[in-house]
């Protein structure tokens, strides 16, 4: 493998992880606030739906996303429909994958954000005159900011490491589905293949502290209360 | 007759309940800790829906049980320093004061006319760096520039030292004899009671 290949890998992987955690963040806000604040039946049951990725085997993840994305699948006749094209073999179906996989990571900790907005704040606000639109948009989503930023920098970590789903769902395809874990799997496999995973697993670990130390630097920043940008 | 009140609130196996008929200036809801004041203030305000009764600011009925009425707390058009100053941490002094304004009111010119309060120089400030006594201002400030019809204060001179509670009681002071806004509020002070006071309603 040469450098052209491997810079390949990389920035493949960053697209697919920044398209992963772009389309995933507004379902895992919602889905997070709903959590937070919301009093309806289910409520149990779906937390348990959405923290499925994270314990379920990936391989399961993978497998039913290939039921549901297949061209026979509900999904996969959407996509058909819509843009004439299938996601399997395809980035956009390494992005789906890694953004199943990162989605509970994300709502747990915006829904922790969430939890901490001091809901007398907000009582405040209304008493200022403000109704529940603008409460939300001025009080209740400037103090969760940075919780919502350290899920999403959390989240494509998450993403960037996907693995087991990816490789099931879109299998191992170069330049399309073969990110930066399945091209270290893939560079193993191959007698000369050394060099190359030692450089893929060093961009792998690098990527993955920055974002742990970005994450944990915003989270604490949402735990004193400060405003973010 | 600035408050006409009559609630009552079930809480696990008591009850919180209240009549009030009060003329203008600044009425006191007097007693105990634990009697459900701070509960009566969040009635009238709207954060906090009553079983049974009615509330009437002014001309205005904001609830009543009967008639099925209950505005929403932002149109009550009420100006609540609670017993936090519960100032927007996210937020300057300048932006706290601001937020309940009208868009197209000057800030500097409605400061002006408070400089009782003495916050002018605080404009910058984040909220977390003021002083007790500061933020409690800054409170006040807020609620007054929010344009309310009535104010609720709910234990205003709690957690000061003397000096800051001397110089919030003279605004408070202030507020009911220069601004003349109906003020309804909570203390379990009888000095302060009766020195601030139009009227004191106790409550057990």
């Amino acid at each position: 493998m040469d450098s052209g290949q491997f810079w390949t890998i990389v920035v493949l992987s960053l697209q697919v992880g920044g398209v992963a955690i772009l389309a995933t963040l507004p379902i895992a806000f919602a889905l997070a606030y709903l959590l937070a604040r919301g009093r309806f039946r289910g409520k149990l049951l779906l937390d348990g739906i959405v923290h499925l990725p994270l314990v379920l085997p990936p391989v399961v993840t993978g497998w039913l996303l290939l039921l549901l994305f297949a061209p026979s699948g509900p999904f996969g006749k959407v996509t058909q429909a819509l843009f004439g094209a299938t996601v399997l073999f395809h980035w956009t179906g390494a992005a789906i994958a890694a953004g199943v996989m990162a989605l509970p990571l994300m709502v747990r900790a915006m829904r922790l954000s969430i939890e901490a907005v001091d809901r007398r704040l907000e009582d405040a606000a209304r008493t200022l005159g403000a109704d529940r639109r603008r409460v939300f948009a001025t009080i209740t989503l400037p103090l969760s900011l940075p919780g919502i930023l350290a899920g999403a920098v959390l989240g494509f970590a998450r993403a960037l490491g996907e693995f087991g789903a990816t490789i099931t769902f879109v299998s191992n395809v170069p330049g399309q589905t073969r990110t930066l874990p399945l091209a270290i799997y893939s560079a193993l496999q191959l007698p000369d293949g050394e060099g190359m995973v030692w450089r893929l697993a060093a961009v792998s670990v690098l990527l993955a502290l920055a974002a742990l130390v970005g994450s944990e630097l915003l989270a604490r920043r949402a735990g004193r209360g400060l405003h973010v940008l | 007759m600035s408050f006409d009140i009559a609630v009552a609130l079930h809480r696990g196996d008591r009850e919180i309940a209240c009549r009030i008929a009060a003329g203008e200036g600044l009425t006191i809801l007097f007693g105990p800790s634990g009697a459900g004041k701070t509960s009566i203030l969040h009635m009238v305000a709207g954060l906090l829906r009553p079983d049974r009764g009615h509330i009437r600011v002014g001309d205005s009925l904001l609830f009543d049980a009967e008639g099925g009425i209950d505005v929403p707390v932002e149109a009550r058009r009420c100006g609540v320093v609670f017993q936090e100053p519960r100032l927007f941490p996210h937020l300057r002094v300048a932006a706290n004061l601001r937020y309940g304004m009208a868009p197209d009111v000057d800030l500097a010119d409605r400061i002006a006319e408070l400089d009782f309060l003495g916050i002018g120089h605080l404009l910058d400030r984040w909220p977390r760096t003021l002083s007790g006594g500061e933020a409690k201002r800054v409170a006040i400030g807020r609620a007054l520039l929010s344009d309310p019809q009535f104010l609720l204060l709910d234990e205003p001179l709690s957690s000061l030292d003397p000096a800051r509670r001397e110089e919030i009681m003279q605004v408070i002071e202030r507020l009911r004899d220069v601004v003349r806004l109906p003020i309804l509020m909570v203390t379990h002070d009888r000095e302060e009671a009766e020195r601030l006071g139009s009227r004191i309603i106790a409550m057990a």
